[in-house]
């Protein structure tokens, strides 16, 4: 072949290559976006606390900074160092607590969003990422989608097999909780009330983010109705009359059953009202992060006892090894689970 | 002064409230048929056993019967608090919550809910919050020497209430987004759903105490709402009566937000519609505005609990309902405000 002929070939083979060897420097995240997979990925900013949450069971080192400084009752439940790191605020569109020049000065590797992949976070993910340059990665944070999420951080921070073995566990989880609910028809399946503030009157409507992990497992009363929260009425409750509450309100759960209004509710009267674990995150709904996981096992054992006889105490004790790197004492474990402070 | 003859308006009054009342005690999410009703409020008088089954019971006397009656109270104390300032502010479009009242609520609640207070906290702060507010609009707009006192107090309440709704922006800011923020939403929106029994007690004692202050100055109210000088003229104490008819109706507008959050429009518009019934004169527009603010609050609340399995936000439903209605009143307004 003609030199001069093989240059045009070389260059035009470098030419064709060029965009597949970006391609390969790149990772799609949870919105389809090709965000530059970092050399070396040492300190990671979370966008907000499910991102937080979700490095910190991967890969506790590299989180540089919590959305809200944790407190001490919580912190009892993390690994010490990384636990006491300090509050860098959170990345949310227009309810910014987060300054882009002290994200800048953290000088973080690589920015992680996990939640919402609507057109309004892929926007603010693409303005993020151009006005600071650093990688921002947005992450699908539904509870279906927890092990792809780990499969994707892995890749993007250069631990592909750490990521594996996290969504292996996740997948293992909920095959494991959906396979012995599988055999329980969807209308003989519990009827679950989730009660949210002080008062119990706040609940997750059909299909939001907040009642995820108890529409898995059961019906949820409030489900007709599409939506995020809302406030209803105790005469909607009592007509819902459901077999079981759940509720992250410690007020609520310690007054709903001497409150004569709520009396009649089959839930009460049967002795079925849940308060949720909350340390050192919350077992049903927030932050909307990996922490649900434990709390599925815990939902799945209140709702159908004995499909699951397996100890609860050691479940949790086996998470929150994997999870959080910590062992918990037996009166911690207690302490969680009877979901105080 | 258009003479109205007062009897009619005062009998449509009471009929728009009676009729609330039937309506509001019959309809809702849980199924009660008239005659339950009936059996449930008769056993209850006197004491004979009810056949009704238990739920019902429940509904009727914890659940709906609390929620009626905060609703009357409420509208009824929004509507005569409203009255009060726009005869002594001489301006139709002020509202009960003009010298702060209500943001200052608001940052009282909102608070609570930061702190994670228990229910009745979150009530007692808004409550208090409520009156410090006026208090301090009241004593900052008295220090302020003016020829015009009631303009005075009137931008003093306007300034004070952009900066205690900062406050509340702050405590929104830096809330848990997850758990307090929706939380303290649905406070501000406004919201009748979780009135219980033991709520009514401390409402009533307020909302009691400053209608029967504001019904005595009845007369009162006449001379104050016209100008300073020509009050004075008349003889009046105006300084000490003013202070009075504003602590009476802060004292009603600040419990009835600590029960059910903020409602706007209902001191706006009552009062007009009140005065479109029976003419300008205090003594006859205070009990006719209280029964139709009972009446209208109790309406939009029944709305509110039976429209969908969800609650819709009183204070939604209020302003949808209250700006037509409000255009509609300004359209004849030259009649009744003069």
């Amino acid at each position: 072949m003609h030199p001069h002929r093989r240059q045009i070939v070389a260059g035009l083979s470098a030419a064709l290559l060029a965009p597949r060897m970006a391609q390969a420097a790149t990772v799609s995240d949870g919105a389809g976006r090709a965000v530059p997979v970092p050399a070396k990925v040492e300190r990671v900013f979370p966008a907000g606390p499910p991102a937080a949450i979700f490095l910190y069971t991967l890969t506790p080192e590299l989180l540089l900074g919590w959305p809200r400084a944790n407190r001490p009752e919580e912190r009892e439940f993390l690994l010490p160092d990384v636990g006491a790191r300090p509050e860098v605020g959170r990345i949310t569109g227009r309810g910014n607590t987060a300054n882009l020049e002290s994200v800048i000065a953290l000088k973080p590797d690589l920015i992680l969003d996990i939640g919402s992949v609507n057109p309004t976070y892929v926007s603010l993910a693409d303005r993020v990422q151009e006005q600071t340059g650093i990688p921002y990665a947005l992450l699908d944070g539904r509870f279906d989608g927890s092990a792809r999420a780990y499969r994707t951080l892995g890749t993007l921070i250069g631990q592909p097999a750490p990521g594996e073995e996290f969504a292996r566990y996740t997948e293992r989880t909920m095959a494991v909780i959906a396979g012995r609910i599988a055999a329980v028809p969807k209308a003989a399946r519990p009827r679950v009330y989730y009660a949210r503030g002080p008062r119990g009157l706040e609940t997750g409507l059909g299909g939001s983010i907040n009642v995820e992990t108890i529409e898995l497992l059961a019906q949820n009363v409030a489900g007709e109705t599409r939506g995020g929260l809302a406030t209803v009425s105790i005469e909607q409750v009592l007509l819902w009359n459901p077999d079981v509450i759940i509720t992250i309100d410690q007020d609520f759960a310690a007054g709903v059953r001497g409150d004569p209004a709520w009396a009649p509710v089959k839930a009460v009267r049967e002795g079925r009202v849940h308060l949720s674990p909350k340390l050192p995150f919350g077992w049903v709904d927030f932050p909307p992060s990996v922490n649900r996981l434990v709390g599925l096992r815990w939902l799945a054992k209140i709702l159908y006892p004995d499909l699951f006889p397996e100890d609860l105490r050691a479940l949790t004790r086996d998470f929150y090894a994997r999870f959080y790197h910590v062992t918990p004492s037996d009166a911690q474990i207690d302490r969680v689970l009877a979901g105080r402070d | 002064m258009t003479p109205r003859p007062f009897l009619p308006g005062l009998i449509i009054a009471f009929g728009v409230l009676a009729l609330g009342l039937v309506v509001a005690f019959t309809v809702g999410r849980y199924p009660v048929t008239l005659s339950e009703l009936v059996d449930v409020l008769w056993s209850r008088l006197t004491g004979a056993p009810t056949s009704a089954p238990p739920a019902v019971e429940n509904v009727v006397l914890l659940v709906r019967g609390p929620r009626v009656i905060a609703a009357v109270l409420v509208g009824a104390a929004l509507a005569v608090a409203g009255t009060a300032f726009q005869g002594l502010f001489r301006n139709p479009l002020v509202s009960p919550d003009i010298l702060g009242a209500s943001s200052g609520a608001a940052l009282g609640a909102v608070l609570g809910i930061f702190f994670s207070l228990g229910v009745l906290g979150i009530e007692g702060l808004a409550f208090a919050g409520g009156l410090i507010a006026v208090a301090a609009v009241y004593v900052i707009g008295s220090l302020l020497k003016s020829r015009d006192p009631i303009l005075v107090l009137v931008l003093t309440g306007v300034v004070i209430g952009a900066l205690l709704g900062a406050g509340v922006g702050l405590v929104k800011y830096l809330a848990d987004p997850y758990n307090q923020l929706p939380a303290m939403t649905f406070w501000l929106l406004g919201s009748l759903a979780a009135t219980t029994v033991a709520d009514l007690l401390p409402l009533l004692g307020p909302v009691a105490l400053g209608t029967i202050v504001l019904v005595a100055l009845r007369w009162r109210l006449n001379v104050m709402s016209l100008p300073d000088d020509e009050a004075r003229a008349l003889g009046l104490a105006t300084g000490p009566l003013r202070i009075a008819i504003v602590a009476a109706a802060t004292l009603v507008t600040s419990a009835s937000v600590a029960t059910s959050g903020i409602i706007g429009w209902v001191g706006l518009v009552v009062p007009h519609l009140a005065r479109a019934l029976v003419g300008p004169d205090f003594p006859r527009l205070i009990p006719t505005a209280a029964l139709l603010g009972g009446g209208y609050l109790l309406f939009i609340d029944t709305l509110a609990r039976t429209a969908a399995p969800v609650e819709i936000p009183l204070g939604i439903l209020t302003a949808v309902i209250g700006t037509p209605f409000f255009i509609w009143l300004l359209a004849g307004m030259q009649r009744t405000w003069s």
